[in-house]
């Protein structure tokens, strides 16, 4: 749909009878690929809130004592214990590499493809040295421990949660890292210019997809800004 | 479709771009507002301004994550709104839970501690 044409539909709130209402599309000048982005992410939020919302009833109705996360999460830095050091780098590498993403987004729209291909590769290598650091913290777990059915810290349904909830959220970034791979590959091979077609659709190749990518890549972010309060701070 | 409207069609679609100022404005928040609840753990907040201060910086960097980040800001009214009615359905389970922790912890308190 042209810009010409949104102009003239309802604007604010009215828009939303309006389009919901509408025929053929319903959400106007939103290109289908972002919006079944959207409607998916939708559905993840509804997985991790299940994961969060039980860890929850898990920690309030165990009588044990749950452990001190600020402790166990805890690293040496120079012979001093710093509380949760590790998990704080993890947060500002995922920040940093959400914000490049964004960059990517802003600069596919330009048609710049050098930079935007580069901010790509910038994403994808904040976000394997976030599943690195998240493997050394499993392991250095694993070693103290940890299991899914007991920990010497505390309440034992610890284990489980941590397991389940940022091992879920390590493999969004994992699958996430391959889509950046792939894609800024076709960003420097110059799919998005010409409209190549990709390889699983006839359709031609379009900057929206990077814009898509970096949805995705958002969430996974936003959801790590929800891990980090409820599981680490809490 | 013939292959020339499509083509038309995706050109026209290439959406809006903003001001890299904003995107840099919104990294740095991020950055911050992070500092400060990382913040809330060094100095061992407790209670209740612990809890208050850790939703507070968290809704913060949500919101300014899917608004600007993820362009919800710009976004159509639409699509906007089928995205965010349905997190009131995880409001109301997060309370259904609460009661039902409350009501376990209850139970395991009378059976487990006074029981014996």
């Amino acid at each position: 749909m042209s810009d010409s044409s949104l102009e003239n539909l309802p604007k604010g709130w009215k828009s939303v009878p309006s389009d919901l209402g509408s025929d053929q599309t319903a959400f106007k000048g939103v290109q289908w690929g972002k919006a079944m982005m959207w409607i998916f992410l939708l559905s993840d939020t509804f997985i991790f809130s299940c994961f969060l919302i039980s860890y929850m009833k898990g920690r309030a109705s165990t009588v044990v004592d749950w452990p001190n996360t600020s402790q166990v999460f805890s690293l040496d830095f120079m012979g001093v214990p710093v509380p949760l050091l590790l998990i704080a780098i993890m947060t500002f590498v995922l920040i940093t590499s959400s914000g490049t993403m964004a960059l990517a987004v802003k600069f596919g729209y330009e048609k710049n493809k050098k930079m935007c291909g580069w901010f790509i590769l910038a994403t994808a290598i904040g976000g394997l040295i976030f599943v690195g650091m998240q493997a050394f913290e499993w392991s250095k777990l694993i070693h103290e421990g940890v299991r899914p059915w007991s920990n010497p810290f505390g309440a034992g349904q610890f284990g489980s949660y941590f397991f389940m909830i940022t091992g879920f959220h390590g493999t969004h970034v994992s699958i996430g890292v391959i889509f950046l791979f792939i894609f800024a590959r076709k960003v420097f091979r110059g799919d998005f210019d010409t409209g190549k077609r990709g390889f699983f659709t006839t359709m031609k190749s379009d900057y929206v997809s990077i814009e898509i990518l970096g949805l995705y890549w958002h969430f996974v972010d936003l959801v790590w800004v929800f891990i980090f309060a409820f599981f680490y701070l809490w | 479709m013939n292959e020339k409207t499509e083509l038309d069609k995706n050109k026209e679609k290439s959406g809006t771009t903003h001001k890299i100022g904003i995107y840099l404005w919104i990294w740095g928040l991020l950055f911050v507002l992070s500092f400060f609840s990382y913040m809330v753990d060094w100095y061992q907040f407790q209670g209740l301004l612990r809890w208050s201060l850790i939703l507070f910086f968290m809704f913060l960097k949500a919101g300014l994550i899917m608004a600007f980040f993820m362009h919800l800001f710009w976004e159509r009214y639409a699509l906007v709104n089928v995205l965010l009615w349905p997190m009131t359905a995880i409001a109301c389970f997060v309370g259904l839970m609460v009661a039902e922790g409350k009501y376990t912890v209850f139970t395991r308190l009378i059976y487990f501690v006074l029981g014996e």
